[in-house]
């Protein structure tokens, strides 16, 4: 670790130590959210420690706090995180090692230890950058949950103070600079639409997932039919970005 | 949220993040299909926030709560810090509601 620190520059440092900032609050606002929609605190405490993937945690307490079942959380959850199948084939490079590295690595894999390894090329940097991050990471994401949770029960009427609305604008802060590329955004509109036309008609949970038939509208066409992506542009890659 | 699903979640999620590192060389995802995972990620997002903004339990929600989730997300377009937008989502609600507005 120390020699992490002195082969990162003081500019990536810093970088990371912002992110890190800002995903405490993130942290902090799942802990409290969770814990003043009714769960008992050690779920946000222990799914922090053992998931470790803020969205995810978000969507699977949103849905069951939203009434749906726990496996439909689940498997909103699991959706959410299979981006970090090709993030952990982008930095696999990093990883290779003693085995007890790599189990130990794959766990750090985030938004934000993905893209500070990918910012550098040379392989020591590229280490140092995964391996810090990825640590104060995981060290300040649980302990900001942990004072969101205490925090959150410690609060008496949570609607009169709004946190209902807090949850929402959680997810939406967190999703909107992906929905900048055209694909993604129209998809996304759509899915929301759809969600939330279901929701009268569905058990509780399962419009979220029904949106999914919004990918409908994102899958490329080959373009043999003369249109689709003929336009000569390259979209930039779409993806959640981390929190500012 | 029980147990068991936390677990299921916590191995789904470990398993997502041990393919790469560990198949790295030997698998390689095709761009279409990463794509439409990235894509995916941002509708279910979008989806959960909406329903969230929006309805409770088979119904409206009320406009006190989509309301400040409206000048959240107007706050995030504009770049505010994260703590500015999450605080101003919960404080519109809880003024509206102080005022009677449901």
């Amino acid at each position: 670790m120390r020699s992490s620190w002195r082969t990162l520059d003081r500019g990536t440092l810093r970088d990371i130590a912002l992110v890190c900032l800002a995903d405490a609050l993130v942290g902090a606002s799942f802990g409290a959210i969770s814990v003043s929609g009714g769960l008992p605190a050690w779920v946000p405490v222990a799914m922090s420690v053992l998931v470790f993937a803020g969205g995810s945690q978000f969507a699977a307490v949103g849905v069951v706090l939203a009434g749906g079942g726990p496996l439909a959380g689940v498997l909103a959850g699991l959706v959410l995180n299979a981006r970090l199948l090709p993030f952990g084939f982008a930095v696999a490079d990093v990883l290779r090692g003693p085995w007890w590295q790599r189990l130990l690595g794959a766990h750090l894999l985030t938004d934000e230890s993905t893209a500070f390894t990918l910012r550098h090329t040379d392989r020591e940097r590229r280490r140092a950058a995964f391996w810090v991050c990825g640590v104060a990471l995981f060290v300040i994401w649980n302990l900001s949950v942990l004072l969101g949770a205490a925090a959150g029960q410690a609060v008496g009427d949570t609607d009169a103070l709004g946190l209902d609305a807090a949850f929402p604008a959680v997810l939406l802060a967190l999703v909107l600079p992906s929905l900048a590329d055209r694909r993604t955004g129209t998809a996304a509109l759509l899915g929301a639409a759809i969600a939330v036309a279901a929701t009268p008609f569905l058990p509780p949970g399962l419009p979220v997932l029904v949106a999914l038939a919004a990918l409908a509208t994102a899958v490329r066409r080959p373009g043999r039919d003369g249109r689709g992506d003929r336009d000569g542009r390259t979209a930039p890659e779409p993806g959640l970005q981390e929190v500012p | 949220m029980p147990v068991l699903a936390v677990l299921l979640l916590a191995a789904g999620t470990y398993a997502l993040r041990l393919a790469g590192p560990l198949l790295g060389h030997r698998l390689r995802m095709p761009d279409r299909v990463r794509e439409l995972v990235t894509v995916a990620a941002a509708v279910l997002l979008v989806a959960l926030a909406a329903t969230a903004a929006l309805t409770q339990g088979h119904g409206f929600a009320g406009w006190a709560r989509p309301a400040g989730v409206l000048v959240a997300g107007a706050l995030a377009l504009r770049r505010a810090p994260f703590p500015l937008v999450v605080a101003a989502a919960a404080s519109t609600t809880a003024l509206l509601r102080l005022c009677g507005v449901e």
